[in-house]
């Protein structure tokens, strides 16, 4: 039988780079996603980042924000994790016959807002409308009872170069690992929303750009930032260090997880560190510049719960110190993250 | 949470006999491995993982019956979610859903009831696997949808019972002692677990499932071990007590009756599984033959049984990192995350 595609491959975990790897690595780039930054550096006349994302998520609306807001979050946070100052998205959005106007247009006008928290243009756009979904078989994992219309969303960014370009090579032993944000939020709020949870738990979907901007402002000596979405912060990790003679060390303890979505983690079987984020950033800095740009990040609206989790040390892969100190190797997500009966 | 005491640490450092503890319950295996137990235990005290993970355990032609299903025309099967990407002899669930098929994943066996409700004319199949903890919770669906006639729901059960997979492990003369699963235990009550510290000389300790108590069940273990004792310990007294848990096991026995059922990797183990009792006929979609045949089992030369039990290690089975991988896991110790040949291929 030939070979289908599956929500595995969707996951943002091992089976999602497989598929990249094995396809589009291929045809499009030299076959590899090892340093496969966030948004290329292009040529111009200057120096450009330019990337994209498309974004399927359901529910569509969520506990601190909707499609709309992800869209414009997802692909301004891979801009600036180059280093790159984000300048103008597109957006394509691709929609079921039957969708709700007045959901769209509360989806446009939450992009438009972000956009502008952000200082960023949507400059260019496209719409297309297919047939709408079948009895029986949805887009969707837990509207197949009930088929509705959905959509969804692209957007791709561009970026100058204010700054000196950030690359993951940069990353050398004993650097400092600062998380920007609480883990496992935005996945604990869209779980709860499929399952009808009612809980003070809101997504973290943000633009990061006072984070970022703040940070490069302050000529604190940076090395390389990365986005921590889908796959979490293990596969993040993971990825970063698949060759290298060296590895993430990040202590448990130190971990900024608001105890809500501990436990809701902890009762549905999910691991804190295969969680998704859609406002949240790794990033690498010399040991001597740790605490001063901690203080930075700290001082901006969305970082206000960012820590120091560990550092870059002598170690083959990444590992977490536990809190009952112990040690951990760190594994991407694997599959769906499927939910464990035991 | 905090460390556990330097004086534990030290014990377990300096322990100067090679053991074997088996901690027998999946989720015990999985609060190991997140809390980065094994660093602690030194070089000598090894952790085993039984074969207690039931979703890790169950057999292919079960998982055939339900892809089977799933590609059925306006049938729906519903499983816990790990329960999708076990590999049948042709696909695991995610595969058949990727083909057209259909099937979801539930938090609670429950959920089904409303989805019954609001979509009558699919048939959704129940996939019931779990041990004696979660067979009372299939217990209470049974109820609802016998009383109430609910025509769509039926069953595909793969339930089983712990003493007699537990009775076949503990002959083995390679494990020492084991970490006894406390969720079994609350409702089974002690005995069970006595009955097998007694019968095969070799110490049990019921734990909970955070870090600290497993820890301390280990210690209990290994101490034991040393002084050539096999008593029966039981360190989770807030919820597990000495007698059994009446109430849901008289739900259980009222819908379910134990048979023979083949454990993946394993083979057939006598009475050791839950089937709907025969009068419930109706509600079942041949539990029973999918949960006892062993004739499309593609899992020949599997040596998963030996490693479970500690007598090679998973790269001496010839299967390991060709036939079966991560990604297509033939046996149960590569199905789970936290299965000995899992964790060894990465």
């Amino acid at each position: 039988m030939s070979e289908k595609i599956t929500l595995a491959q969707g996951s943002g975990g091992v089976e999602t780079k497989r598929l990249i790897e094995s396809i589009f690595a291929k045809h499009f780039y030299n076959g590899k996603t090892q340093n496969m930054p966030d948004a290329a550096i292009v040529q111009g006349g200057n120096k450009l980042a330019f990337t994209t994302d498309s974004f399927v998520v359901e529910p569509l609306f969520f506990n601190g924000g909707d499609i709309g807001r992800l869209a414009v979050c997802g692909t301004i946070n891979d801009l600036l994790t180059t280093g790159a100052t984000p300048i103008a998205l597109s957006c394509g959005f691709i929609i079921q016959a039957g969708f709700d106007v007045a959901k769209l247009e509360v989806i446009a006008d939450s992009m438009a807002q972000t956009a502008k928290e952000a200082s960023v243009q949507i400059v260019t756009g496209d719409t297309k409308v297919i047939e709408p979904p079948q009895n029986g078989s949805s887009t969707a994992a837990n509207s197949a009872q009930n088929p509705q219309s959905n959509i969804f969303i692209n957007t791709s960014g561009i970026g100058r170069f204010d700054f000196e370009p950030l690359q993951l090579e940069n990353i050398t032993l004993g650097d400092a690992i600062i998380v920007t944000g609480c883990l496992g939020t935005h996945h604990a709020t869209i779980q709860s929303a499929r399952m009808g949870f009612s809980n003070n738990i809101a997504s973290d979907a943000a633009p990061l750009c006072e984070i970022v901007q703040s940070l490069q402002c302050s000529g604190v000596h940076l090395h390389a930032m990365r986005d921590i979405t889908r796959g979490g912060l293990a596969t993040v990790l993971c990825e970063i260090f698949e060759n290298t003679p060296y590895a993430a060390e990040i202590e448990e303890a130190k971990l900024p997880v608001l105890p809500q979505v501990a436990s809701f983690a902890q009762i549905l079987g999910l691991d804190i560190l295969h969680m998704g984020n859609e406002g949240n950033m790794l990033v690498f800095v010399p040991q001597s510049s740790a605490e001063a740009a901690l203080k930075i990040i700290k001082a901006c609206k969305y970082g206000q719960n960012a820590a120091i989790i560990g550092q870059v040390g002598n170690v083959k892969k990444p590992v977490l110190k536990t809190r009952i100190g112990g040690t951990r190797i760190l594994r991407p997500l694997m599959g769906e993250g499927l939910p464990r009966i035991c | 949470m905090s460390k556990i005491v330097p004086k534990t640490a030290q014990y377990f450092k300096n322990y100067s006999t090679q053991i074997k503890i088996m901690e027998v319950c999946g989720t015990h295996t999985s609060v190991i491995m997140q809390s980065g137990i094994p660093a602690l235990l030194g070089g000598n005290i090894q952790l085993i993982s039984g074969p207690g993970c039931p979703v890790c355990v169950t057999n292919q032609s079960y998982i055939n019956r339900l892809v089977q299903l799933a590609l059925t025309p306006s049938c729906c099967v519903l499983s816990f979610g790990d329960m999708l990407k076990v590999q049948g002899t042709q696909m695991s669930l995610a595969g058949a859903k990727a083909i057209g098929g259909r099937a979801e994943y539930f938090y609670t066996p429950l959920e089904v009831l409303q989805k019954a409700a609001q979509e009558p004319s699919t048939t959704f199949v129940v996939a019931a696997v779990g041990f004696e903890t979660t067979a009372p919770v299939f217990a209470l669906l049974a109820d609802e949808v016998i009383r109430q006639n609910i025509k769509n729901i039926k069953f595909l059960t793969a339930l089983k019972t712990m003493p007699p997979i537990l009775d076949i492990v503990a002959a083995e003369a390679e494990i020492d002692g084991f970490l006894c699963p406390g969720n079994v235990a609350v409702i089974t009550g002690e005995q069970p677990f006595r009955h097998i510290a007694k019968k095969h000389r070799k110490p049990c300790v019921v734990a909970g499932f955070d870090p600290q108590q497993i820890t301390a069940a280990i210690f209990v273990l290994a101490q034991q071990i040393e002084q050539q004792k096999h008593g029966f310990f039981n360190i989770y007294k807030s919820a597990v007590n000495a007698k059994p848990q009446v109430k849901a096991n008289a739900l259980t026995e009222k819908y379910f009756a134990k048979g023979d059922a083949v454990w993946r990797g394993i083979g057939l183990v006598e009475n050791s599984g839950l089937y709907l009792k025969p009068e419930f006929a109706d509600y079942d979609c041949g539990s029973y033959t999918a949960g006892t045949c062993s004739e499309e089992e593609h899992t020949n030369g599997c040596r998963c049984s030996e490693v479970i039990t500690g007598r090679i290690a998973p790269p001496q089975c010839g299967l390991f990192g060709t036939k079966c991988t991560p990604s297509t896991p033939v046996g149960p110790c590569m199905v789970s995350v936290e299965g000995a040949c899992n964790a060894y291929a990465f």
